[in-house]
């Protein structure tokens, strides 16, 4: 699995960003909306235009097409294809490496399985709860066995109990994988319990990297402002606590 | 249930027979200006059996599949290339746009010129009926697809002709139908006007004769011809479309 780093990455939402993500990482980007977090996604994907260089193991794969940058990514709105049934959407990429039938049927039986979709397997989307939707769409991106994983804000729509069981599922086929993989999210929720590291990024700049240790404990500047209580604490609470303590500083 | 569902339709068709046929038996007016259904129906009898039929309805239908069948190959091939190529839609917008508004009639004097009065005329005005509805219908389907869901298909490994017979086509397949079944109706309806006015042979041709002999019997027997075909032709595709999209609309 490849070190993905990210040098001077300029274009509409993002400002000279400088991003290393360790090989087998999970690194959490945090920010307000509109700060750019999709954005950075979309340019590690090479699905939007921008200036600068996004390397892989060293290698500029600025030139790089989207289908063979070896991308797994889980879109915010999940983006399952609607014409599809569970199966092959799962299977999707997998019958685009041209596989044989009764190969392709065994990875998405594996797949499904693993995911605990079996049961809905012949269902369209559109007959899905939201739960299940993450679940297939989860188990579509593993299908392509992916180099590096990318998550748009994938709990978004669920609740909380379907939030942490998933949260959980995934940072654990993602340990097992070893999949260098860059996790967005605007919940502190989410991001304590899912990443390795930190980045805050708000209009299109890191603000701070931070390690599993201060952003959870915080110290002593960040409880005087509540972050450690707040039930509900979103990264917009943070990113305001940060421009409230560099006042004070 | 069903059978009361199919009652409902048949039932005012029943009645309106009824009724036709006990006014022309009351014979307001003489019966070669206002037949009964059942001549109607005999001289439907003698045109099918005599060949008549067969032959002016051959005729036709070759007219009307030759252009349809070109006219919407053309519309989905171009529509295809403006919907993905934001640069071929600039260019070739402006011509359509302007081709457009005119009535595939209109072109009749001019093709009588060019092409001369032969089978190509109605060929050629039911191709240039058949193209439009068609083009801007697969326009619309394709420019409808969500981007997220051809930003997925990519990020799955997915090259750009993969997307388009994978992804964006069969998405795009209800507003091609819609098109192709509106062009089916109006390909008739083109190829009874060519005929009318140049065409020597089809259910137009014989239209026109029976006019001359004043048998009204035919000409209804003609117009029944007439709507049955646009009835197959759009409840062919509507079969096409139902088992192309069946499960996910």
């Amino acid at each position: 699995m490849p070190d993905i780093e990210l040098k001077k990455i300029k274009n509409y939402a993002l400002r000279d960003l400088n991003v290393k993500v360790p090989n087998g990482e999970l690194l959490v980007i945090l920010g307000p909306n509109g700060s750019g977090k999709t954005t950075l996604l979309n340019v590690i994907a090479g699905l939007t235009d921008y200036e600068g260089t996004v390397l892989f193991d060293g290698s500029p794969v600025d030139g790089v097409p989207t289908n063979e940058r070896r991308i797994g990514y889980l879109f915010q709105n999940l983006a399952l294809f609607p014409h599809l049934d569970v199966a092959s959407n799962v299977g999707y990429s997998i019958r685009l490496k041209r596989k044989k039938t009764g190969k392709i049927a065994r990875e998405v039986d594996e797949l499904l399985e693993l995911m605990k979709i079996e049961h809905i397997r012949h269902t369209y989307p559109k007959n899905l709860s939201g739960g299940e939707k993450q679940r297939v769409a989860l188990a579509r991106v593993f299908a392509s066995s992916p180099e590096v994983l990318l998550l748009d804000e994938p709990f978004n729509s669920l609740d909380i109990g379907m939030c942490r069981c998933l949260r959980e599922e995934i940072r654990q086929i993602q340990r097992e994988l070893g999949v260098t993989t860059i996790f967005v999210t605007h919940d502190l929720t989410d991001a304590k319990e899912m990443g390795d590291r930190f980045v805050i990024l708000n209009s299109g700049k890191v603000r701070e990297v931070s390690s599993k240790e201060t952003l959870s404990n915080g110290g002593d500047e960040n409880r005087s402002h509540g972050f450690q209580d707040c039930p509900h604490c979103t990264v917009e609470c943070y990113c305001k606590m940060k421009d409230t303590s560099g006042k004070d500083d | 249930m069903k059978l009361r569902s199919v009652m409902v339709g048949i039932v005012p068709v029943i009645a309106l027979i009824i009724m036709w046929e006990s006014i022309a038996r009351l014979n307001l007016l003489p019966g070669y200006i206002f037949p009964s259904f059942s001549a109607v129906m005999e001289e439907f009898y003698h045109l099918a059996v005599s060949g008549v039929l067969f032959e002016n309805l051959l005729s036709s239908l070759f007219r009307v599949l030759a252009g349809f069948l070109f006219g919407s190959v053309a519309g989905i091939v171009v529509g295809i290339e403006m919907g993905c190529k934001e640069i071929v839609n600039r260019a070739l917008h402006p011509i359509f746009s302007l081709l457009y508004p005119i009535p595939a009639l209109g072109w009749a004097p001019l093709l009588m010129i060019w092409v001369g009065i032969n089978d190509m005329l109605p060929i050629i005005l039911i191709f240039l009926c058949s193209f439009f509805p068609v083009l801007y219908n697969t326009i619309t389907g394709i420019k409808g697809v969500d981007g997220n869901v051809i930003k997925a298909a990519k990020t799955l490994g997915a090259s750009d002709g993969e997307v388009l017979t994978t992804v964006i086509l069969p998405l795009a397949v209800p507003n091609i139908f819609t098109g192709l079944r509106l062009e089916a109706g109006m390909a008739w309806r083109v190829v009874v006007a060519a005929e009318m006015v140049a065409i020597p042979m089809g259910i137009g041709a014989l239209m026109m004769k029976s006019e001359s002999l004043l048998r009204v019997d035919v000409i209804i027997v003609c117009l029944m011809v007439l709507s049955l075909m646009c009835f197959s032709f759009d409840r062919f595709f509507q079969y096409i479309e139902k088992r192309l999209t069946d499960g996910w609309r």
